[in-house]
């Protein structure tokens, strides 16, 4: 009876794990399907194509994988230090007493809907850039780089890599953390007793032990900044059009699929907001499947 | 499913199924010993569900029927209906000449009537005037301050700014967009030539806002800013308005009258309900009165009601024709509280004559 039982429940928890990677199977396959009149139509050009005009049926992705690779790169420029400090920061300054509230505090922020986000991001986030950071910017030595130009409205690649890098810094700041636990005591212990000082300790022993570790929380960061769509579409500004400029409105690909999917008409229209959305699958897949095997080789490496 | 209709159908997919099982769970809670499906379902534009809310609310009072319905686009209305998946679909564009090929046998009735207005802030100023050339222009960019001449002649009474215009348009494709740049490409030909008219366009300048709301604050929080707006927001979103010039050369403000007037002078060029309505639309009418910017929301309905198979009852039938008849004729009264303007008298004569041709299994449904 209870081998039956066992048996039995094997199969259940089996099925389950199956219906998983069904589900993820099927979507992709739905997404290539789908997508399929707009690769016929341009083939791989489809991806470097820049004209985006439902009106004569002329489609292409780079603008919004553009859009999505310049938001997300700049929100992982701006998050990584400052998660890597909360991680260092509680890993080994804090005194116990502030530590949990503040672990507590950080995830509480991985909890924040988007959406909440991203009306901050317009009611408060925008205009403030618009009126002071924007001008600061294009006012200091950075200004000079051909990726400022002129400061234009409060929605903005700018103010969307600003929140999607808030949005990412729970992410990366918990799972740095845990990495930086995995130290061993003993590495760090021999270092300070070598006479190095406890940031030569932090930067030579610490930091490097946990590198891949560390990589690895970026890249999680970064596939999690590549697929949040509603508050990247609510302050990105929505433009068409392929733009390297921070301060101009610009559109992602989640953006443009969120904005365009449920009213497009036209048969073309429809696959190819499809083929935006398998690139950007593909894109998140690889990412997070190259940051899962670096943590699994930190994991093994420490064992 | 097979070749092009299940390509077509993918997307609708999630949406269908979510009616369905809305549709279900109706059925459950509709408890006086009906049949199944009493209860009808709905889904396509989200400009018209505020009046359809509020017209089965009404209609349950009346009729103790209940209508479901969901807002999930024009566009995902338009693929539930050719799906078959939904008793009557509601769209803000009418049928493409492809749509209507692959939707055979589908009847076209107007329900209401959108109007668009076009919201303004610039502090300091609480009256404007444009023209549709004008208008056109700013949204090419190719006037791009408030002082432009051409502004200023519009509006001689109005102390303009030397500001940059920020233009404001939906980002996410919808009916009022449908509706605007329908307008545009008929008073301009470069409008025509350079962008054209859709639900979603490439627009050449300007910023994007989600939904009337999101227009509405970019509107709000962006000095020196136009855009376009459903006129049963703008109130709320204590934005003025501006008049606009008509093709009888009186500036007409947004009114629920002016839509009315404009959809009234139309009414001789409007096809039967079995034909094809690609071409309609009451923008830049002639009338005197009218305003230019307005266009009707559709019913989409198949004449044979039959072809739905085991769904489909006589009394479902005769239900789904009711409610259609109701909506158009006794629920027009509602408009007002929703700021559409009502349909005027004689398109709903035309609807009548659609209804009668309504089907089940060959016989004629509307026996009343």
């Amino acid at each position: 009876m209870d081998g039956i039982r066992r048996r039995w429940f094997r199969y259940l928890t089996g099925t389950m794990a199956v219906v998983v990677l069904a589900a993820a199977a099927l979507i992709l396959y739905e997404l290539w399907a789908g997508s399929l009149p707009t690769w016929r139509e341009w083939g791989l050009s489809f991806i470097w194509r820049t004209e985006w005009d439902p009106v004569r049926g002329e489609f292409g992705a780079l603008p919004f994988i553009v859009g999505t690779m310049l938001t997300s790169g700049m929100a992982l420029l701006i998050a990584l230090p400052v998660s890597l400090g909360i991680a260092i920061l509680l890993t080994e300054y804090a005194p116990r007493v502030l530590r949990d509230p503040l672990i507590f505090i950080v995830e509480l922020l991985a909890a924040v809907p988007s959406v909440v986000f991203g009306l901050w991001g317009i009611f408060v986030l925008a205009p403030v850039v618009q009126q002071h950071v924007m001008p600061f910017v294009a006012g200091s030595p950075l200004g000079l780089l051909p990726i400022f130009g002129e400061p234009g409205p409060g929605y903005t690649l700018f103010t969307a890599s600003l929140i999607l890098a808030i949005m990412i810094i729970p992410i990366i700041a918990s799972l740095s953390r845990e990495v930086l636990m995995t130290v061993p005591r003993e590495q760090k212990e021999g270092a300070l007793a070598l006479g190095a000082t406890r940031w030569e300790a932090m930067r030579h022993v610490v930091l490097s032990y946990a590198k891949p570790g560390l990589f690895s929380a970026a890249v999680l960061g970064l596939g999690r900044a590549l697929g949040e769509t509603m508050a990247t579409t609510m302050t990105i500004g929505n433009r068409l059009g392929l733009t390297f400029d921070y301060f101009e409105s610009g559109n992602s690909m989640t953006a443009i699929i969120a904005n365009e999917l449920r009213e497009a008409a036209s048969e073309i229209h429809v696959s190819s907001l499809m083929a935006i959305g398998l690139v950007l699958f593909l894109l998140s897949f690889v990412l997070n499947t190259l940051g899962r095997l670096i943590v699994m080789r930190v994991h093994t490496g420490a064992a | 499913m097979t070749g092009a209709d299940g390509r077509f159908g993918r997307v609708a997919r999630f949406a269908t199924i979510a009616i369905v099982l809305a549709g279900l769970a109706g059925c459950g809670g509709d408890g006086e010993g009906s049949t199944r499906g009493a209860m009808l379902t709905g889904a396509g534009a989200t400009f018209a569900m505020p009046l359809i809310t509020l017209w089965s609310s009404q209609y349950e009072a009346v009729e103790g029927r209940r209508v479901n319905y969901n807002s999930i686009g024009s566009g995902g209305g338009i693929r539930a209906h050719i799906d078959g998946t939904v008793d009557f679909a509601a769209t803000e564009a009418p049928l493409t000449v492809e749509q209507f090929q692959r939707a055979e046998g589908t009847l076209t009735i107007p329900f209401t009537i959108g109007t668009v207005t076009l919201a303004y802030n610039i502090p300091g100023v609480d009256e404007l005037r444009f023209s549709g050339e004008v208008l056109a222009e700013i949204f090419l960019g190719e006037i791009t301050r408030w002082n432009h001449p051409q502004l200023q002649e519009l509006n001689p009474d109005a102390q303009l700014p030397d500001q940059r215009i920020v233009v404001v348009h939906r980002s996410d494709g919808s009916g009022t967009t449908y509706v605007f740049t329908d307008y545009l490409t008929k008073v301009s030909e470069a409008w025509a030539d350079r962008v054209g008219y859709s639900t979603s366009v490439a627009w050449p300048v300007g910023i994007g806002g989600n939904g009337n709301e999101g227009v509405g604050g970019a509107i709000r929080n962006n000095p020196h800013s136009l855009g376009y707006v459903e006129l049963s927001y703008v109130n709320s979103l204590g934005l003025p308005t501006a008049a606009i010039r008509n093709r009888a050369g009186n500036f007409v403000q947004p009114t629920l009258e002016a839509g009315t007037a404009a959809a009234a002078a139309s009414v001789d060029e409007l096809p039967a309900g079995h034909e094809s309505w690609h071409e309609v639309s009451f923008t830049d009418p002639e009338a005197a009165d009218a305003y230019p910017i307005s266009s009707f929301s559709y019913y989409l309905v198949y004449e044979e009601l039959g072809r739905a198979g085991d769904r489909m009852t006589r009394q479902r039938a005769e239900n789904i024709v009711r409610w259609l008849e109701w909506s158009v004729t006794e629920g027009q009264q509602y408009n007002n509280d929703v700021e559409n303007a009502a349909l005027p008298e004689s398109v709903r004569q035309l609807n009548l004559e659609t209804l009668d041709r309504i089907r089940f299994n060959g016989e004629q449904v509307r026996t009343w």
